[in-house]
């Protein structure tokens, strides 16, 4: 029978099927952090059990963590007790833990990748719904909750219904200035936010084959805030070469038996989905989002939509405006903004400060934002720094953090004051996500650059042409 | 986590008769930062409960004494929001077994399941009744049946039957939880781990 490339890597991990009931899968890695995971070492220590598989186990230190002087203490007490805990826990469990300022530290879902831990084929959970980023390989990878990291740290294993499946489909050229976060910006306006709920999707088509592997991440970890479980793209050679050679990827014969595996992991040709999109690559713009929720997004140059244009409530999206103290109609271009944040695991790669780069050369940072450009790993920064970028940020009036989630959720310090605007290539504009009161607009780290440098919603497309000129 | 066992259960009931209580009214997003999974239901309902300095709101339902049991009764859409399992945890811990509403948000639902919590799903007329009856007679005994699957107002003896899946029902009924599932199929599970390459 034909398979999904989904079915195909579902299937071979589904150590038993209960009537009635969910499926028992089998997890090859599992990503821990010190948020949601304290209590699910206490169930262990509570019913005297171990992990099952520490060596299929990796911690970081990336939510809580301060993005300045993490050489000294962690000032706030809670976070410094929630960092020691996972430290405690992984030593007791033999689990490799890459705390602050180590070579490996950084945001969960930009380290399993780096480290050559993130493979085709394999299922990948974490305790942070992000974790579909690394879908972006053909794993199938998910977020779960801390009582399912309780049970993955003791049996390997997860219990969930099989979700349904969809295949979103874009082909034709991107445009200049469009990015891999603006192609998923754009598909989570078309679908909103719950328009892929109790989906696995599949990308697949032009506009993803001819994408590199960050830019793939960048899609597949936006794959939730469509309500999707999760989203993957089949590997192809471009994802073998960035995981050959890296640290705990198979080599020698096992690399060549792995890769025989890996060649299969696509859909068939007559695979059914329960559920198929298309969407014309040439019709998007670059994106932005003007109100409370990732579906809120708009092409650059285009006006905030009339609440009797959008489908739901009418009252819930005046509220939405109301928050953003945005009205009905107005454009986007031209908006003041106080803040820029670059960063998270959906835009904290080397590319996005390549982009990010590419922009602000030779300019300055407008006096009245306030810029935060967090790297996703040390090494995301070591790379900033040996490519030139450090000197280029420095010289338009920038400087660099040091890893973490930063912004993203804002759980340490970083924190976008009541009623500012941050432009930020983060993943949530909910109300509060990056501070009480804070106002945030999604876009990609081109237009978040643009943003930096002119201090308002600027087309990044005016300043690249001004460039090249 | 392990729970006490879910049969049949008894009780008088809190009723909260707000729509769309999302994840952050239930548990702040401040007590994220705790290492263990105590004094959530301290918690529950904090900036509704508490006065920031920290003197009980008289009018809130928890500070009120007529009110109590091991049964909460909210309004529809109850738990919307993020996926934080503390939500659940407050509500056990807090003593309650079992949260009636018109309609669920899905991650919360499977979070309560998960923790031994039963969510009961009734119609919004059998909800309006169950609010009358209590607002009557705050000492009015709701009878929550989980073999049976029904709901009773034990006053007037109305009832309705409730959806669970049947897995899930027979860990409720157990006081089981996925990972006692799990952790009875090791041996099936180390044999299948010795099949799939690191
Ligand atoms: S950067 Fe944001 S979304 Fe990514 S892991 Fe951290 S908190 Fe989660």
């Amino acid at each position: 029978m034909s398979k999904t490339l989904f079915d195909k890597v579902w299937d071979s991990h589904v150590v038993r099927s209960i009537e009635n009931g969910p499926d028992v899968l089998f997890i090859d890695r599992h990503l821990v952090h010190e948020v949601t995971s304290p209590v699910a070492f206490l169930g262990l220590k509570n019913r005297s059990i171990p992990v099952l598989y520490p060596s299929r186990t990796f911690a970081t230190a990336d939510h809580n963590t301060p993005t300045r002087n993490q050489h000294l203490p962690v000032q706030d007490p809670l976070s410094a007790n929630q960092l020691d805990a996972l430290q405690r826990n992984a030593e007791a469990h033999g689990i490799p833990y890459w705390g602050l300022g180590h070579e490996k530290n950084g945001i969960v879902h930009v380290i399993g990748p780096e480290n050559g831990i993130t493979l085709p084929g394999a299922t990948i959970v974490c305790g942070d719904s992000h974790t579909s980023t690394h879908g972006a390989f053909g794993a199938i990878a998910f977020g779960i909750g801390t009582s399912e990291v309780e049970m993955v740290l003791a049996t390997q294993c997860i219990m969930q219904p099989k979700p349904k499946s969809m295949r979103i489909s874009i082909d034709g050229k991107l445009n200049p200035a469009v990015t891999p976060k603006d192609v998923a910006l754009y598909i989570i306006s078309q679908l909103t936010t719950s328009g892929a709920t109790g989906y696995f999707v599949e990308y697949a088509g032009e506009v993803f084959e001819n994408m590199s592997m960050e830019g793939r991440m960048t899609v597949c970890n936006l794959s939730i805030e469509m309500g999707a479980r999760g989203g993957m793209i089949a590997p192809d050679a471009k994802t073998f070469d960035y995981i050959k050679g890296r640290e705990f990827a198979p080599k020698g014969a096992d690399w060549d038996q792995a890769m025989a595996y890996w060649e299969t992991l696509h859909s068939d040709a007559d695979a059914r989905f329960d559920r198929e999109l298309h969407f014309d690559g040439a019709s998007i713009e670059p994106m932005i989002t003007y109100g409370t929720n990732p579906g809120m997004g708009v092409g650059i140059t285009h006006s905030i939509p009339e609440a009797s244009a959008v489908e739901g409530g009418a009252s819930t999206y005046r509220k939405s405006l109301a928050y953003m103290d945005f009205n009905e109609g107005e454009s986007m271009l031209g908006k003041k903004i106080d803040f820029v944040f670059l960063g998270s695991c959906t835009n904290g790669r080397i590319e996005d400060f390549r982009a990010f780069a590419s922009v602000v050369k030779g300019r300055r940072k407008a006096d009245h934002v306030t810029a935060w450009l967090v790297p996703g790993s040390h090494k995301v920064e070591s790379a900033i720094r040996e490519e030139g970028i450090l000197e280029i940020l420095e010289e338009a009036g920038f400087e660099l953090r040091e890893p973490g989630c930063s912004a993203c959720l804002a759980m340490n310090d970083d924190k976008i004051p009541a009623g500012k605007y941050a432009v930020s290539t983060s993943n949530r504009n909910f109300e509060g996500r990056q501070g009480p009161g804070a106002r945030t607009l999604l876009a990609s780290p081109l237009v978040a650059a643009a943003a930096a440098v002119t201090g308002k919603v600027t087309d990044p497309r005016e300043l690249l042409e001004l460039q090249t000129a | 986590m392990a729970y006490d066992k879910f049969n049949i259960l008894t009780s008088t009931a809190v009723p909260l008769p707000i729509e769309n209580v999302d994840t952050d009214q239930i548990i702040p997003a401040r007590f994220l930062k705790a290492t263990e999974r105590k004094g959530f239901g301290d918690n529950l309902f904090r900036d509704w409960r508490y006065n920031p300095d920290n003197s009980p709101k008289e009018q809130f339902v928890l500070n009120n004494p007529i009110y109590g049991g091991k049964i909460l009764v909210g309004g529809k859409n109850f738990g919307s929001g993020s996926s934080r399992e503390h939500a659940a945890w407050a509500v056990y811990d807090y003593g309650f077994r079992c949260v009636v509403s018109s309609f669920f948000a899905d991650i919360f639902r499977n979070n309560c399941l998960n923790v031994g919590v039963l969510p009961v799903q009734v119609s919004p007329e059998f909800l309006q009744a169950i609010f009358e009856a209590i607002e009557a007679n705050p000492k009015t005994e709701l009878e929550v049946n989980l073999p049976e699957q029904t709901i009773t107002l034990k006053a007037t003896g109305q009832q309705e039957s409730f959806e669970i899946n049947g897995y899930k029902k027979d860990n409720l009924l157990n006081g089981f939880d996925d990972i006692d599932y799990l952790l009875n199929m090791k041996v099936e599970i180390e044999t299948f781990a010795t099949k799939t390459p690191l």
